[in-house]
């Protein structure tokens, strides 16, 4: 057997390799119906009902770090799924993988993050499972979530809207939860100066509900950072791509300071509050206006546009230059969501 | 960021960008094209990073030598590593040593298939490990040219004084100048003027380039990381290329001094001592390496456990080799992002973080 | 890796460790490479080590020379020199 044979960090990483994973061994056999393209979350209709569908797991490490911890992430990953797939969030499941040993009062700390986290959110917890498995057959603590909520109607999302001049969009500083969990890890003291922007997205969604028709695109820069949510937006398509500008992206300074230090670039690294928006070049304005009013979209930013290109990302730098925005290679950031 | 902002002002660099044309045209005017050779892989990245070259004139090419310390390390590096590994060794490692191939596959492989290789931000956490871990050693892969060797020589004589138990570093230092001098002495290697390292030459000191400038006539010109700075330094070295001069300039004052940093120098010298070495697609450069001086042996793990640093051939086909020596620029190599991709590298300059080919395929294509 | 942005001393404990902090994020740092350091240096930081103070003057002088190449740039001035 070689490495190609078995599972690596980096299939795990939201990068090329997970691509390989996902369009090699899954796609095959389940992506028929709503799987096809693989959005964050399924649009389903059971019996007359308009239904948003989607599953996560969460095996962040460390749980705990500046913003947040994994129950935090569980209830706010989920509903953010839902709502950039046009959803209203209303309930969740929720299953435990709990490891022998892992302390009680941990497991109460991570239960009231939920607790507060579904609060804000109005969402409820429906249904759940919880497992207990032997010292060292999972770390500490994995959490796994479903999410069901209302489709919104009007929201036609998808790579084949993109057009030429079409706005993209951003709700706010990218890259500080993936840069607050890598920090945590490395075991750096980031003060006040960095956080985990963990948080919902929905009342963003709903800011804009009725501009649907003008939206092309939504989603939430997680894994891969919104290197690889533009460029797995592009799909198979070849004659569009997306031009960034440089000047205009929008990173707080913590963030960009850790990411220096560790030469991490923070287009790989992950959002878990944050919308990345295409829309219409005349809604791009009153999408921002409106985002701006939020709590969630103060920072709310327009930072490129969809160009006739062959399905590349590409940025105009700073000083005037340009270059390829990739996907991240594999395991630039494991366990970070 | 205080002192890093300021250094990316766009403005600024549109001015020094058509400085940068006032000096290639003056150049073509004499009919000439020339080749700057930057030897550092942070100024590759920057440069990549950066579009750096987007501001460049036709008659000015941009080359990449052999300033990525992962790139240049031999194939039977990763091997001994992964021995050590095989052996019960924890391998301490900088991340981007997981993915460069050795002659049967990479650590990161290895660690899939149960070797205890651990990633560490600043090799002081390995020598941690070796105080805390039980009954296991550790090794730190130490790797780098002197901005990296000054630290660990610091680190290995911290250890020598506590008498650090189960715990080495097997090594493959690099210098800088040694190499300088074996390109432009290199008569397929055509390279008209060196962009300097920045943090090399915070420790060597600025007057270590003057025997390059003085012997070659290569003019030699120390430039920071940021894109204004990297802008400033190209074009010193094409007015200095216009005027006929061939002078060591240091355009990184505000870091670099013209005796570097003395005090790194002597634990450097304390600890390491220069050794021929191998520079992998390039060969042996007589004093370009530094090992471990022989009465602190116990913390060299060659030494120490007995492995071998075999010398590998580079994979049949495969440029890394002409890359490093500025030769090719990557796409000139046939492989390069087909059979050669930073998820499939057949060569180190595709795998490490600074290498040429992977800043070229994840920037430029 | 040689990146290395510069961070400011803001703390000098014994045995030649120090922390150095940028953009609110502190790192511990060793100091034995460096003759000499004060609180308030801005050091740069590789593998742990401080391996060089940042001359300030030289930089403030450096950053004014771009601030010069930006305004002539806009047309903010004569131009000329620099």
């Amino acid at each position: 057997m070689t490495t190609r044979d078995k599972i690596q960090l980096g299939h795990g990483g939201g990068g090329r390799l997970s691509r390989e994973l996902i369009e090699g061994h899954i796609a095959p056999r389940f992506a028929d119906g709503p799987l096809r393209g693989f959005p964050d979350a399924a649009r389903l209709a059971i019996g007359g009902a308009s239904l948003v569908f989607t599953t996560d797991s969460f095996v962040v490490s460390p749980r705990r770090f500046p913003g947040g911890d994994i129950g935090d992430l569980a209830v706010y990953g989920t509903v953010n799924d839902i709502a950039v797939c046009g959803g209203v969030p209303k309930w969740l499941s929720l299953a435990l993988i709990c490891e022998e040993g892992l302390p009680i009062d941990e497991l109460d700390g991570v239960l009231d993050s939920i607790a507060r986290a579904a609060s804000r959110c109005g969402v409820g917890i429906a249904t759940g499972d919880t497992k207990v498995v032997a010292k060292g057959q999972c770390d500490g603590l994995y959490v796994n979530t479903a999410g069901l909520g209302e489709a919104l109607p009007g929201f036609d999302l998808g790579a084949e809207k993109l057009a030429e001049g079409d706005a993209v969009v951003v709700s706010g500083d990218l890259g500080d939860h993936g840069m607050a969990v890598m920090a945590a890890r490395a075991g750096m003291d980031v003060g006040g100066g960095l956080a985990s922007d963990t948080g919902p997205v929905h009342g963003l969604v709903l800011a804009i509900r009725d501009l649907a028709p003008k939206v092309r695109f939504m989603r939430d820069p997680t894994r891969g950072g919104a290197a690889s949510t533009l460029n797995e937006m592009l799909g198979g398509r070849r004659d569009v791509g997306v031009s960034l500008r440089e000047r205009d992206l929008p990173f707080s300074g913590g963030a960009r300071a850790v990411a220096e230090v560790l030469g991490v670039d923070l287009l790989h690294v992950a959002s878990e509050g944050r919308v990345i928006l295409v829309c219409a070049p005349e809604a791009a304005s009153e999408v921002l206006a409106r985002w701006r009013q939020t709590p969630e979209g103060r920072g709310a930013k327009a930072i490129g546009s969809v160009t006739r290109d062959r399905g590349r990302v590409v940025l105009e730098t700073a000083i005037g230059g340009r270059r390829l925005v990739d996907v991240p290679q594999g395991e630039l950031l494991p366990r970070i969501c | 960021m205080r002192y890093v902002d300021g250094y990316r002002d766009s403005d600024a660099a549109r001015h020094i960008a058509r400085r940068i044309g006032d000096a290639g045209a003056r150049l073509a005017r004499d009919g000439r094209s020339v080749r700057l050779m930057e030897v550092c892989g942070t100024h590759t990245m920057a440069i990549a990073r950066h579009g750096i070259r987007d501001l460049l004139p036709e008659n000015v090419a941009l080359c990449s030598g052999p300033g990525c310390p992962v790139c240049v390390t031999d194939a039977g590096y990763v091997d001994a590593a992964i021995e050590l590994a095989r052996r019960g060794c924890v391998i301490a490692s900088f991340g981007d040593m997981l993915r460069v191939p050795g002659s049967e596959g990479n650590l990161a492989a290895a660690r899939a298939e149960g070797a205890r290789v651990v990633v560490c931000y600043s090799p002081a956490e390995a020598l941690a490990l070796a105080r805390a871990e039980g009954a296991s050693e550790v090794v730190f892969l130490a790797i780098g040219f002197e901005t990296t060797a000054a630290p660990l020589a610091a680190l290995l004589a911290t250890a020598a004084a506590e008498r650090a138990a189960r715990f080495s570093m097997l090594t493959a230092f690099k210098t800088v100048p040694p190499a300088l001098a074996a390109l432009a002495e290199d008569p397929e290697v055509a390279v008209d003027a060196f962009l300097c390292p920045a943090h090399v030459s915070a420790i060597i000191g600025a007057g270590a380039y003057a025997p390059i400038a003085g012997r070659y006539g290569i003019p030699c010109t120390i430039a920071g990381f940021e894109p204004l700075d990297i802008l400033l330094g190209i074009q010193d070295l094409l007015e200095q290329l216009a005027d006929g001069e061939a002078r060591v300039v240091n355009q990184y004052a505000r870091v670099v001094k013209e005796e570097g940093n003395r005090k790194a120098q002597r634990v450097l010298a304390e600890v390491l001592e220069p050794v021929d070495a191998a520079w992998r697609g390039i060969g042996v450069i007589p004093g370009s390496g530094l090992a471990i001086r022989e009465r602190l042996a116990e913390l060299d793990a060659a030494h120490r456990h007995g492995v071998a640093v075999a010398r590998h051939d580079p994979e049949p086909g495969c440029l890394c080799g002409d890359v490093l020596k500025g030769k090719i620029l990557p796409a000139g190599c046939p492989m390069f992002g087909g059979a050669c991709t930073p998820d499939h590298p057949v060569g180190p300059c595709m795998v490490s973080g600074e290498g040429s080919c992977a800043a070229s395929y994840r920037y430029a294509r | 890796m040689c990146v290395a942005v510069p961070m400011e001393i803001v703390e000098i404990g014994a045995g030649g460790v120090g922390v150095a902090e940028l953009e609110g994020t502190r790192y511990d740092v060793d100091l034995g490479l460096l003759e000499r350091v004060d609180l308030g240096d801005y050091v740069i930081v590789h593998a742990g080590y401080a391996i060089e103070k940042l001359d300030r003057a030289e930089a403030d002088e450096r950053l004014a020379l771009f601030v010069e190449m930006a305004r002539i740039e806009r047309g903010e001035t004569d131009g000329g020199g620099a």
